[in-house]
């Protein structure tokens, strides 16, 4: 079975970078750009129509030698835990760019077309690599474009928050390359083979420590990326400065690398050590829900307010990927991309009103409703979705997780509505200043309600918001098959746990050594 | 084109044709060049690559021979051919850069050229060389030359400065190197390489005199590598010596000594390891760290580089730690993708160079993306591939090394290494920062004036993804090199450091 759907999928977007270098003036530079960002969203759009929802496996699978003496391999697949990333990212670069040319991105428009298509290479890639070298490439290549973005086209502290970002996520990430070849390593010693392969991978016996060590290496990483609390501070200095569709892809789909990798990589590769670090990780998880809620709180600026929200909702999904369940983890998943859908979108219209009036600051508004009554409806709507009104996407998703993480942990999940709702206290408390009341700054009275180009960018946001929050089925079925795959290994290290004849952790060892003194 | 068949020649004089065509083309230089007037050198920077082409010929020929002559004072293996394609190489992109600015800064031709290809030619000697003493010889024609050649801007103080420091520090290394062989040589009464290595499984494993004798010798190495603590000299040494000089210094230089470094201690010093290789832990990781700490605080660039250049002998050293053939082929990859990435480094920091104004200042680096946009595109391309962004040489490098030596249990090692490429990602990342999302930095004039510069940058660049997005030809070319001449007779290491 022949394909190159997914080799097209992941580098027409650099061909396409490459291609826009060449323009030379900007409307056809925008122009190129837009149609070059349509064609992996129509070739994602096609394999998603073709997706085999029975199949927990890879699908469209593709497979050479890369660097035989290394067992590095150029392997891409894809299942149901990346199907509807892949269409997310495609989707959110594509309207990123739509909106960027709009007027959003001021100078240097060519350089700017030419990292977003990079980065949407980069981005699926990772997504879409089975082969942990190739996952590493793409991981780290992601990260140039971004740098870029953020640095060249972010607003005031843009170098700091450029810097930052690159060297939290190459700490991280670094250590994830040690634990890769580590792992390698120990895999070449047993099996004699040696291969980066991920199905491949699965096979090697590790030692408790030896797992935990790697588990470290990997989730730090990952962790790094969603982010976690207390490791997030990067996230709201890179969110606030990048420019809005810097901003969007890094929220809608950056993050999800994270979450993705823990669902992809660290949980299925070391589910014992996994099943152990639950309780760490769902405090984190809680800790991150409340924190991130009510930093947002208090935000002044609209941006920050929205990037804080992040690290709450990032904090659900982390729970709903712990409970280490069908639902839990299927929930992250649509958690996931209800995050991109909605946080996308927020950040798509804060970036509308800052075009109008070149400040963020909540104070500055007010009364918004009054003179541009669609921008509020739009974002009313957005914001319902993002604090999870049934009905709508959000809904779905942490219902999902709750349900999940409740059959693990009930304390984490009592904990974790708080989040939900301290959640739609900061929205609509945010809403109700920029939109209610009196105008108070003259200048808001001369504001331009969104035109069709950005009410255009909106449409399929909130159409997905409607479709995902009422019909979630076809979605979940194609998302289960292949968890239910991740989950099996997960089931089979807890039942060698459970019935191993040692102790299976540090508690009851101590406590064994206790009972041998005496 | 096809390399030279040189079994007609006989097999003694093989290995000696590259190193007979440098020196002979080294003179052929010196005697043309008093006809040529300063101004116009171009054509005997011309004559100076079509020898190194013939050269680089004759190498190639001597892949896939193996054995030895004049009685083991020189191998003939795919080690040192490998090494000797990768130092003409670099020899050659040298010249490239130099082609235009030898006139620009009116220094005398002649005799820049062909004291490029004396130092060329004691490179591949360490290469090549079978017995002590060749590879001292190899040692000192490099080093003299390379003296020299630092300080050619002789109305500049700085570059008398780089030189004389240079000339200094470097006859003291010497000094050491010498008197370690004469060591070696009382405990073993040989001074040739295999010899010495069969004396060692006797009861001369512990013997003192052996191991100050491979002590001196070893600081020897390190001062050339420039490796802490034995890299005072560098900083000051590439700031003032004239930009090719410097790009010549921190690649050429660097393979050559690593050459003799690696046949004398990773293969024939092999089963003493046990006694160095604790040394080299330790070298290794203070390279890294020392050199990458003090780069993050240099404002100009050839200072940077320099330290950039000993974290990255420290990143080398990584893998000689490893020991073993694929830490071998590590070392001779990384080295190669370092060669490019490095050479292409240097080639934009020599056409931001205007004679007279400095232009040696990350500030000057300034806006360089909105007046050059592709210069600063392919300094951004070297400057990840320093980094180890994948998927650029330096990063395949980088990977090659760790898991070498993770394979040899050197797990600490291996983090204090990649900790310390985030430090690097530092400064390395302010160039680009400095060059895209800064304004400013001066004006600098039209690049078509400057086809050769422009030449060397596009060969660099080439190579710089080339290496790294298909490595496995280079991999495999490695490893075989290190692996067909050195495989049989390496030491199994149980070496296990923390």
């Amino acid at each position: 079975m022949e394909s190159y759907w997914l080799t097209g999928l992941t580098f027409l977007p650099l061909l396409g970078a490459l291609f826009v270098l060449l323009q030379n003036d900007e409307r056809s530079t925008w122009r190129a750009a837009t149609v070059l960002s349509l064609i992996p969203l129509a070739i994602s759009i096609y394999l998603l129509i073709r997706f085999d929802p029975h199949n927990p496996g890879y699908q469209f699978v593709e497979q050479y030698q890369w660097i035989p003496q290394f067992g590095i391999s150029y392997h891409l697949g894809m299942d149901g835990i990346s199907l509807f990333l892949v269409v997310l990212t495609t989707l959110l670069i594509s309207l990123s760019l739509i909106y960027s040319g709009g007027g959003d991105i001021g100078y240097r428009p060519r350089e700017f077309c030419f990292f977003m298509l990079v980065l949407e290479t980069g981005l699926l890639g990772a997504l879409l690599a089975v082969d942990l070298f190739m996952f590493y490439v793409f991981w780290e290549l992601m990260l140039i474009p971004m740098y870029f973005l953020i640095g060249i086209w972010g607003h005031g502290r843009r170098i700091y928050a450029a810097f930052k970002f690159i060297l939290f996520t190459m700490l991280g990430s670094i250590l994830m390359l040690v634990a890769i070849l580590y792992l390698v390593h120990l895999a070449h010693l047993q099996t004699g083979v040696i291969s980066f392969d991920l199905p491949a991978l699965y096979a090697v016996r590790l030692t408790t420590s030896q797992a935990r060590w790697l588990f470290a290496g990997f989730a730090i990483a990952f962790a790094v990326k969603v982010p976690m609390w207390p490791i997030h501070t990067w996230l709201p200095d890179a969110h606030t400065e990048a420019p809005t569709a810097g901003s969007v892809i890094l929220a809608g789909v950056m993050l999800k690398m994270g979450t993705y990798g823990f669902i992809r990589f660290a949980i299925p590769l070391f589910p014992a050590i996994a099943i152990e670090a639950t309780p760490l990780f769902m405090t984190l998880a809680v800790i991150g829900i409340l924190y991130g809620a009510m930093v947002a709180m208090v935000q002044p600026d609209l941006k920050r307010l929205v990037a804080y929200s992040s690290v709450s909702h990032l904090g659900f999904v982390m729970l709903g990927i712990f409970a280490l369940d069908p639902q839990g983890v299927d929930g992250a998943i649509y958690q996931m991309l209800n995050h991109g859908i909605s946080t996308g979108a927020l950040f798509l219209l804060v970036g509308m009103i800052y075009l109008r009036r070149h400040t963020r600051e909540i104070s500055e508004f007010g009364g918004l409703w009054h003179r541009i009554p669609i921008f509020a409806a739009i974002f009313m709507f957005v914001m319902l979705s993002s604090i999870g009104l049934p009905g709508l996407n959000g809904f779905v998703g942490e219902f999902l997780i709750m349900l999940g993480a409740y059959l693990k942990l009930r304390v984490a999940v009592v904990f974790a509505v708080f989040g939900i709702v301290l959640g739609a206290l900061y929205m609509l408390y945010a809403y109700e200043r920029v939109m209610f009341g009196p105008i108070t700054k003259a200048v808001n009275e001369t504001l331009n309600d969104l035109n069709w180009r950005e009410i255009g960018v909106m449409i399929p946001l909130i159409a997905l918001m409607l479709f995902m929050g009422l019909y979630p089925r076809p979605l979940l079925t194609r998302i289960e098959p292949s968890v239910n795959a991740m989950l099996a290994r997960v089931k089979t290290a807890q039942a060698r746990l459970d019935t191993a004849p040692r102790p299976a952790n540090l508690a009851a060892l101590t406590l064994k050594v206790r009972t041998d003194r005496r | 084109m096809k390399p030279f068949n040189l079994a007609a020649i006989g097999f003694a004089w093989l290995p000696l044709c590259p190193l007979i065509t440098v020196a002979v083309a080294a003179i052929i230089v010196l005697l043309v060049g008093v006809r040529v007037r300063d101004e116009e050198s171009e054509g005997l920077g011309a004559l100076t690559l079509a020898l190194l082409a013939v050269a680089f010929m004759f190498a190639l020929g001597m892949l896939g021979h193996r054995g030895i002559s004049f009685a083991g004072a020189i191998s003939l293996d795919n080690f040192a051919a490998f090494f000797e394609l990768v130092i003409l190489l670099s020899a050659a992109m040298v010249v490239l850069m130099s082609i235009e600015y030898v006139p620009a800064l009116g220094l005398s031709a002649a005799e820049y050229y062909s004291l490029i290809l004396f130092s060329t030619l004691g490179m591949m000697l360490m290469a090549t060389g079978g017995d002590l003493i060749v590879i001292f010889l190899g040692f000192e024609v490099m080093s003299i030359g390379v003296y020299v050649l630092a300080g050619f801007l002789r109305r500049s103080c700085k570059s008398n400065e780089a030189s004389l420091k240079y000339f200094l520090l470097g006859a003291f290394s010497t000094a050491f190197l010498l008197y370690g062989i004469a060591l070696v040589y009382g405990a073993t009464g040989t001074i040739k390489l295999g010899p010495i290595r069969a004396a060692l499984s006797g009861p001369m494993a512990n013997n003192p005199l052996l191991l100050g004798g491979v002590g001196l010798m070893l600081i020897g190495f390190a001062f050339k590598i420039a490796a802490v603590p034995f890299h005072m000299w560098t900083p000051d040494a590439y700031e003032g010596a004239p930009t090719p000089v410097t790009a010549f210094m921190a690649v050429g230089i660097k393979i050559g000594a690593f050459a003799g470094f690696m046949r004398i201690f990773m293969v024939h010093l092999g089963p003493v390891s046990i006694h160095w290789s604790w040394v080299l832990w330790v070298i290794a990781a203070l390279s890294m760290t020392v050199g990458n700490l003090v780069a993050l605080v240099q404002r100009n660039i050839k200072r940077m580089l320099a330290y950039s250049a000993i974290a990255h002998a420290g990143y080398v050293l990584v893998a000689m730690t490893a020991a073993g053939s694929q830490a071998g082929g590590a070392m001779i990859y990384y080295l190669l993708g370092y060669a490019f990435t490095n050479l292409g480094a240097f080639a934009v920091v020599i056409a931001l160079e205007r004679h007279g104004v400095e232009g040696d200042l990350i500030t000057d680096y300034r806006g360089l993306a909105t007046r050059h946009p592709v210069l600063a595109a392919a300094m951004a391309l070297f400057m990840l591939s320093l980094t180890g962004i994948p998927p650029l040489a330096g990063f395949v490098g980088k990977f090659y090394i760790f898991s070498a030596a993770l394979n040899a249990g050197l797990v600490w090692l291996v983090i204090i290494a990649v900790l310390n490429s985030v430090v690097a990602a530092y400064y390395y990342i302010a160039v680009i920062v400095a060059m895209y999302m800064q304004e400013g930095g001066a004006e600098l004039g039209s690049l078509n004036t400057r086809p050769a510069l422009i030449a060397a940058l596009t060969v660099a660049a080439i190579a710089t993804v080339l290496i790294g997005i298909y490595p496995e030809p280079y991999m495999a070319g490695a490893l075989h090199a290190f692996n067909s001449a050195f495989g049989a007779t390496l030491p199994r290491m149980a070496l296990r450091l923390p």
